[in-house]
């Protein structure tokens, strides 16, 4: 039997709200596929799984609050019969009794309460009668969290109605937003030592490449500087790689790949930092069509799991915004920060002449505890002489 | 397509870009982008919707030109025409 818990959904997001299943008792799963959507502070996330097999039962009622690392759901692994899963079941049930308790998620004290008792919030669930059931998913109830005055406790649809009167205003998504950037970033104030380098890249060669490229095709092709901005990073970091990863448990683990989180500010306000994956190993007009497919979720808050916490790095361009340079706050537990400003003509000399050329200035930001000025330098140089030659970075191995 | 289903169906593309726009609120002769928070990246999701709304092709060639909701529209009657 799989446990299928609540994932990570990033750095100071401890807790998801469900708002649907995506997958019913009997339905088979693969790795990837989206099972659930979840609510955060930041934006409504779907849940993937990274397990094979058929769902069994779903735990997890709708628009319950359960901490990270909540079982949502149990499922059969391939070959498996009910009846040994409900042996296992019964078998974890009476080792967690046996166990003492394990040390409390800091986590409201509501929410913390109903996470202590799973299994007895489960067993509680299940008596309540089809149609209080059906009201309180129309209300957006958690049944578990109502006391039932029917029959052995059956909760009735007059006791869902009577829940729903009573029930807290739903949490303002903005505040919560802030408090969770407040977190990660006063985090990664109190605990990165942070050094900052910047350097001024020419980019008349990428820019006259990307015009000739986007002269003659659809809209629907079209590429943004953007992307061979994030992909020489990545391409860069592969040099470099003491600069992609995580810095957990007073030491620098690499990270299994190049997962660059991409700044996206969000139009209500606050921002979020998901991934794509591999960005290293992409092509040029893949990484463009991730890119927007991701800023376009993002904004309308719909992304996965697994891009609230893959990121290895994160990269972020506020030359939109008209700014030149950015100092970034590193998003704990990654070790740097990439930033890039606008693009600016500017006065540049190349063979001895001065020439208006168009200019980036490209930043680091970074965590002394895993890297050296020195390595930082050479890293932000990497970048600079890999946009010299735009071609390279089409290629998809390097 | 007539200016009034036009301009209707720049607002729907546009909304869906940036669902907080209220179409009575934008002045359509001043730039769109200083109204609109649009980066880059929406401006092209944008281009990507009117392009599948509508079937009209934009070169980047011609953004200089489309800075009101007014150059707009105009620019993809003579396009649609």
């Amino acid at each position: 039997m799989i446990e299928f818990k609540l994932p990570s959904l990033g750095a100071e997001m401890d807790e998801g709200t469900l708002l649907e299943w995506k997958v019913k008792p009997g339905d088979p799963v693969r790795k990837g596929d989206v099972v659930a959507v979840v609510d955060t502070s930041k934006s409504a996330i779907d849940v993937e799984i990274w397990d094979e097999g058929t769902i069994y039962e779903l735990v997890l009622g709708l628009h319950e609050t359960v901490p990270v690392g909540t079982v949502m759901a149990r499922l059969l692994e391939p070959g498996e019969t009910p009846e040994h899963a409900e042996e296992e079941k019964r078998k974890r049930a009476a080792e967690t009794a046996a166990a003492p308790a394990a040390p409390a998620p800091a986590v409201a004290p509501a929410v913390a309460a109903a996470a202590a008792a799973p299994g007895a919030a489960t067993e509680a669930r299940v008596r309540i009668s089809p149609a209080a059931r059906k009201r309180a998913a129309e209300l957006g109830i958690a049944p578990a969290q109502v006391a039932g005055t029917g029959p052995d406790g059956t909760i009735t649809r007059e006791d869902i109605e009577r829940a729903a009167a009573t029930k807290a205003p739903p949490k303002d998504r903005w505040s919560e937003m802030r408090r969770a950037i407040a977190a990660a970033m006063a985090r990664s104030k109190r605990e990165i030592p942070h050094y900052y380098l910047a350097t001024d890249i020419p980019l008349a060669v990428a820019s006259r490449w990307l015009a000739e490229r986007n002269e003659h095709r659809s809209v629907t092709e079209r590429v943004l500087l953007a992307v061979p901005l994030l992909k020489a990073v990545a391409r860069a970091l592969v040099r470099y790689p003491e600069f992609n990863g995580h810095f957990r448990d007073g030491a620098f683990v690499p990270g299994a790949g190049i997962h660059l989180g991409v700044a996206i500010s969000l139009r209500q306000g606050g921002l979020i930092a998901p991934a794509i994956r591999d960005v290293d190993a992409l092509r040029i007009d893949e990484l463009m069509h991730r890119l927007a497919d991701l800023v376009a979720r993002a904004r309308a808050l719909t992304l996965r799991s697994s891009e609230m916490t893959d990121a290895t790095i994160t990269v972020t361009n506020l030359g939109d915004q008209g700014v030149e340079l950015v100092q970034g706050v590193i998003y704990p537990p990654q070790v740097a920060l990439v930033g890039f400003g606008k693009v600016t003509a500017r006065p540049w000399v190349e063979d001895g002449k001065v020439v208006a050329m168009p200019v980036v200035t490209a930043s680091l930001a970074a965590d002394h505890r895993a890297s050296d000025g020195h390595r930082g330098a050479l890293l932000l140089g990497e970048i600079a002489r890999l946009l010299q030659d735009p071609r390279s970075l089409d290629d998809a191995t390097h | 397509m007539d200016e009034t289903a036009l301009r209707q169906a720049v607002f729907a593309t546009l909304r869906r870009i940036a669902p907080e726009v209220v179409p009575g609120e934008l002045a359509p002769d001043r730039p769109l982008r200083d109204q609109v928070d649009l980066d880059s990246i929406d401006w092209l999701n944008f281009l990507l919707g009117l392009h599948d709304a509508l079937g009209v092709e934009i070169p980047e060639t011609d953004y200089a030109a489309l800075v009101t909701l007014d150059d707009l529209v105009a620019y993809l009657r003579a396009r649609l025409a």
